[in-house]
């Protein structure tokens, strides 16, 4: 049987995480910029099953189910800061936040 | 052009499609939507790889908990008004554009310059993705970090209900803290 390579999941890989990061740079909404973080983390996962699966080591499975446990405790504090923000300004647009800007 | 690969190319449109409709759509529900679509074709994928309780996982943890989770802070602060507000002109676009295209260029590069030695999927592929491989190895090898996330996620919960409770009760509380109290009391009274 004939797999799909895996420089294709690498690849695939490499644009989702570029599309996350100019989510991040671009957008202003803080849910938004929230949202492009975890597409972030979603393309790594995508690598390390990847190479997980053309090693046949289960390493880093393991690490991926670490790294959603991680993402599930990030979005529960995150968004409980944005909640934060909200109530003591007004607004969750990242750039009418700029008290600790230089 | 085996079956396969046409399914995998189709799969992965679709990942890319979404994830270019999250972070453009103007209003965040239907970018959070698109995201819900994000996390499903990714779980497509990593049934590819014989990831099952991975893409079992994706979808219970990313496109069902997170994604609720956010779309119900989204519905609670009535945010839906980015519509109207002026588009300007942002420099940072451009910058964001040609150096993340460097970035991308570089992992492209980095990926393709020297052929990856490993063609074929590994002979237990099949294996190391069912739940009991993935449990007997959390449960011995990984036992210490399966405990550090367990006090983690307790930490997150607590930390979550802190954050987004009415009132912040801080004894010594800067001044601050306390002018901006006052203000939410006037502001709400």
């Amino acid at each position: 049987m004939k797999t799909v390579p895996l420089e294709y999941f690498l690849l695939l890989s490499a644009v989702l995480f570029f599309i996350g990061m100019v989510g991040v740079i671009i957008r202003r909404n803080a849910i938004v910029i929230f949202m492009s973080i975890e597409m972030m983390l979603n393309a790594v996962n995508l690598t390390l099953i990847g190479f997980s699966a053309y090693l046949g080591d289960i390493s880093g499975q393991i690490l991926v189910l670490f790294v959603m446990a991680v993402a599930a405790a990030e979005a529960a504090v995150g968004l409980a800061i944005i909640l934060a923000l909200f109530r003591t300004r007004q607004t969750v647009y990242f750039d009418e936040v700029r008290l600790l800007r230089w | 052009m085996s079956g396969e690969l046409i399914l995998f190319v189709l799969i992965a449109i679709l990942a890319i499609g979404s994830a270019v409709a999250t972070i453009t759509r103007r209003n965040p529900v239907a970018a959070a939507l698109f995201l819900v679509l994000h996390f499903a074709s990714l779980a497509a994928l990593y049934l590819f790889l014989s990831a099952q309780v991975l893409a079992v996982l994706q979808i219970l943890v990313y496109a069902g908990a997170i994604m609720v989770l956010i779309l119900f802070v989204i519905m609670l602060l009535n945010l839906g008004k980015e519509e109207q507000l002026a588009e300007r002109f942002q420099p940072r676009a451009i910058f964001a554009l040609i150096f993340g295209g460097l970035l991308l260029l570089f992992l492209v590069v980095a990926l393709t310059a020297v052929p990856i030695a490993y063609p074929e999927m590994a002979a237990k592929a099949a294996e190391i993705g069912t739940i009991g491989a993935l449990a007997r190895e959390l449960f011995t090898t990984y036992l210490f970090p399966f405990e550090a996330v367990s006090l983690l996620l307790l930490v997150a919960v607590v930390g979550a209900i802190v954050l987004a409770k009415k009132k912040l009760e801080i004894p010594g509380a800067s001044v601050e803290t306390k002018v901006i109290q006052k203000r939410e009391e006037q502001a709400v009274g």
